[in-house]
């Protein structure tokens, strides 16, 4: 089934997507033909079981990992067919990525962390200075800038980690059980800035098996053994019609 | 990402580990150090034997006692029936004055071994040469301060004596020696010359010996038999050869040799002789330098050690920098210029200890930097270093980011 209206302000479209580990009799089958849509704006949750393919389809999104099959379009990128280079340029501009073990770089500071990316971007100084500051304040970490990792709270390195996926503007922001480490006070910190990242417009695809961190997003995906099973909006937003097979 | 980018990451990436930096520094400054020393050192001695062939000249010849024909009498029997005379001073002086074409000085040694003593010390088993005074032209010996003895002194068996300045300092540690009266045996000697402290080649101390008069020390101690050693000096350094043969016929001559295949005495090469001892400078060097590459091995492997581990333990950090945008390139700049900087710092580090270290005497020995152990120990370490810290994140940058995530 093919979407004949393409949605203009689309930002995710994933066609038939395929993901097999290892060959032969071995092989495991992912992911088994995701189709998704996800317009611009869009705050949607992925939830599904352990090993239902849902981080598998995260990582895929974060242009981590390469498909085995399918088609990949990231802000009209055909990801698949992209070089190395190209990938790390997507990584770099259209992608800000949220770990769920936070994953900063030990022994550098908060702001040398939310600075890296802007390293990789090529941009200036002082202009790299002046954003990393200005997305640690939006998380509101501004007084922390000096402070590595390890004396930081696991609440706090995730904002940490939120500011350095947001210091480039991406396009998409992918949050990977961004709450799974975190205490229930920290998990309400976390969500309460992707809510206000999703009311400025932000998209966000966010993966989680937490009930209630999903009814924070404006649409809901179910995953189970690699297929999209339900997909239900969560609010009144508009949420793209996704494909079920 | 700029040069400079890289540069200061690299720079985070050094200072972020101290430990880890220190250790990687450590090895390599050791191994680099250690090679540069140890050559230098067997490069030294080599270069004091090779001093001391420049300095004897290459124009003497030494003629000695061989085994069978050596002994206390002025006669031996050294084949059935014929009777053989040993080198003494009267043939010494007999082949001096030969006429011998090429040969200009014949300089006759006795030596013994006594104690020697002023009026608060004494030294025992001081190696006391007797000669004449032709013997400071022939030999390595060469006074710095006072006079040699003269002819004359010789002529009157006069109870002078030149002394090593390590012996000078030894009888007399406050004051200087000269003039004054040492006792050597005994009988007093006056001290009227000091000789210039000389680097050890031989099997004596050169800086411990007392030379004096070959008669008087004939008359008081050894007696008038054999002589040790005579010392001949050619006209020139292209005669030597020549002199040997004239030497060898005229002593067979004067020593009434009738069998050539059995002399009672062999005449050796100053400079040939010398040129077995640069030899085995020379092996000397190539096992200090053996035992230097092995200690460069050991830092290689030490220094490859501490990288491969720092990348296994980063290969997440690789994850997540290439999640964040980083392209293989600045992966590999990052961490080749990580390398690059320990291993050079701590190469850079090796040399200068190497370099202060060459200014203390090893042994006897000043050691003498060989120019190419610089680059080489330099090169060697910086190539591993760079090699194992590169290698592995070259693998690890190679990976898809979500693979070198999941690692470890």
């Amino acid at each position: 089934m093919t979407n004949l209206e393409i949605d203009q302000t689309s930002v995710l479209r994933l066609r038939d997507i395929q993901q097999v580990y290892g060959t032969g009799e071995a092989s495991v089958h992912a992911l088994r033909g995701i189709d998704l849509d996800v317009a611009q704006g869009d705050y949607v949750a992925i939830m599904g079981p352990s090993g239902s393919g849902k981080s598998t389809l995260m990582n895929l999104l974060g242009c981590l990992d390469i498909a085995s099959d399918g088609v990949y379009e990231l802000a009209g990128h055909d990801v698949r067919s992209l070089t190395e280079r190209e990938l790390a340029k997507v990584r770099n501009e259209e992608i800000g990525f949220v770990f769920q073990s936070f994953n900063l770089v030990p022994r550098m500071t908060a702001l040398a962390n939310v600075e890296l990316p802007l390293i990789y971007g090529g941009v200036r100084r002082a202009e790299r200075r002046r954003l990393a500051l200005e997305a640690l304040d939006l998380v509101g970490l501004a007084d922390r800038a000096d402070h590595q990792p390890q004396q930081l709270s696991g609440g706090q390195q995730q904002r940490v980690a939120i500011a350095r996926a947001l210091v480039t503007s991406p396009t998409l922001v992918l949050a990977d059980e961004p709450t799974g480490n975190l205490d229930s006070a920290s998990t309400e910190e976390i969500l309460g800035i992707l809510d206000s990242l999703a009311d400025a417009g932000r998209t966000i695809v966010i993966i989680t098996h937490e009930e209630n961190v999903a009814e924070r997003a404006h649409r809901i995906l179910t995953i189970s053994d690699g297929l999209i099973i339900r997909d239900t909006a969560a609010s009144t937003s508009t949420a793209t019609a996704g494909v079920l097979q | 990402m700029s040069f400079f980018e890289i540069l200061r990451s690299a720079m985070r990436g050094v200072t972020a580990n101290k430990l880890r930096s220190i250790l990687t520094l450590l090895g390599v400054t050791i191994g680099v150090g250690s090679v540069i020393l140890l050559l230098a050192v067997g490069n030294g001695s080599a270069q004091t034997v090779q001093n001391a062939i420049s300095n004897l000249g290459t124009n003497t010849l030494t003629v000695r006692a061989s085994q069978q024909g050596g002994g206390g009498g002025a006669t031996t029997a050294s084949t059935a029936g014929s009777s053989v005379k040993t080198i003494t001073t009267t043939v010494a002086d007999q082949l001096d004055s030969a006429g011998l074409g090429h040969v200009k000085e014949v300089v006759p040694q006795v030596s013994t071994s006594l104690t020697v003593s002023s009026t608060s010390t004494s030294s025992t088993d001081v190696s006391v040469i007797g000669s004449t005074a032709e013997y400071f032209d022939v030999s390595t010996a060469k006074v710095a301060s006072g006079a040699a003895f003269t002819a004359a002194d010789v002529t009157t068996s006069a109870k002078v004596a030149v002394i090593g300045s390590e012996l000078a300092t030894t009888l007399y540690p406050t004051g200087s020696a000269l003039g004054q009266t040492i006792s050597v045996d005994g009988s007093s000697f006056t001290v009227v010359g000091i000789l210039a402290t000389q680097s050890s080649s031989g099997f004596t101390d050169p800086n411990t010996v007392v030379i004096a008069p070959i008669t008087r020390i004939q008359k008081s101690y050894t007696g008038y038999g054999a002589v040790s050693t005579l010392t001949v000096l050619a006209t020139s350094s292209d005669d030597v050869a020549a002199a040997q043969g004239e030497v060898t016929v005229m002593l067979n001559q004067l020593l009434g040799v009738t069998d050539t295949s059995d002399e009672p005495f062999t005449v050796t090469n100053q400079s040939s002789l010398l040129e077995t001892a640069a030899a085995s400078a020379t092996s000397f060097t190539v096992l200090l330098g053996a035992v230097a590459a092995i200690s460069l091995l050991v830092g290689g492997i030490g220094v490859t050690n501490v990288m491969l581990v720092t990348v296994t333990e980063r290969t997440r950090e690789i994850g997540i920098r290439k999640a964040l945008g980083a392209t293989r390139g600045a992966i590999l700049g990052q961490f080749l210029t990580e390398a690059a900087t320990l291993t050079l710092l701590g190469g850079v580090l090796g040399v200068i200890g190497a370099v202060i270290g060459t200014h203390w005497q090893i042994n006897g020995t000043q050691p003498v930097i060989l120019g190419y152990s610089i680059p080489l120990a330099l090169g060697v370490s910086v190539a591993i270093g760079v090699f194992f810290g590169v290698y592995p994140a070259a693998r690890a940058a190679r990976m898809r980011p979500i693979q070198a995530l999941r690692a470890i």
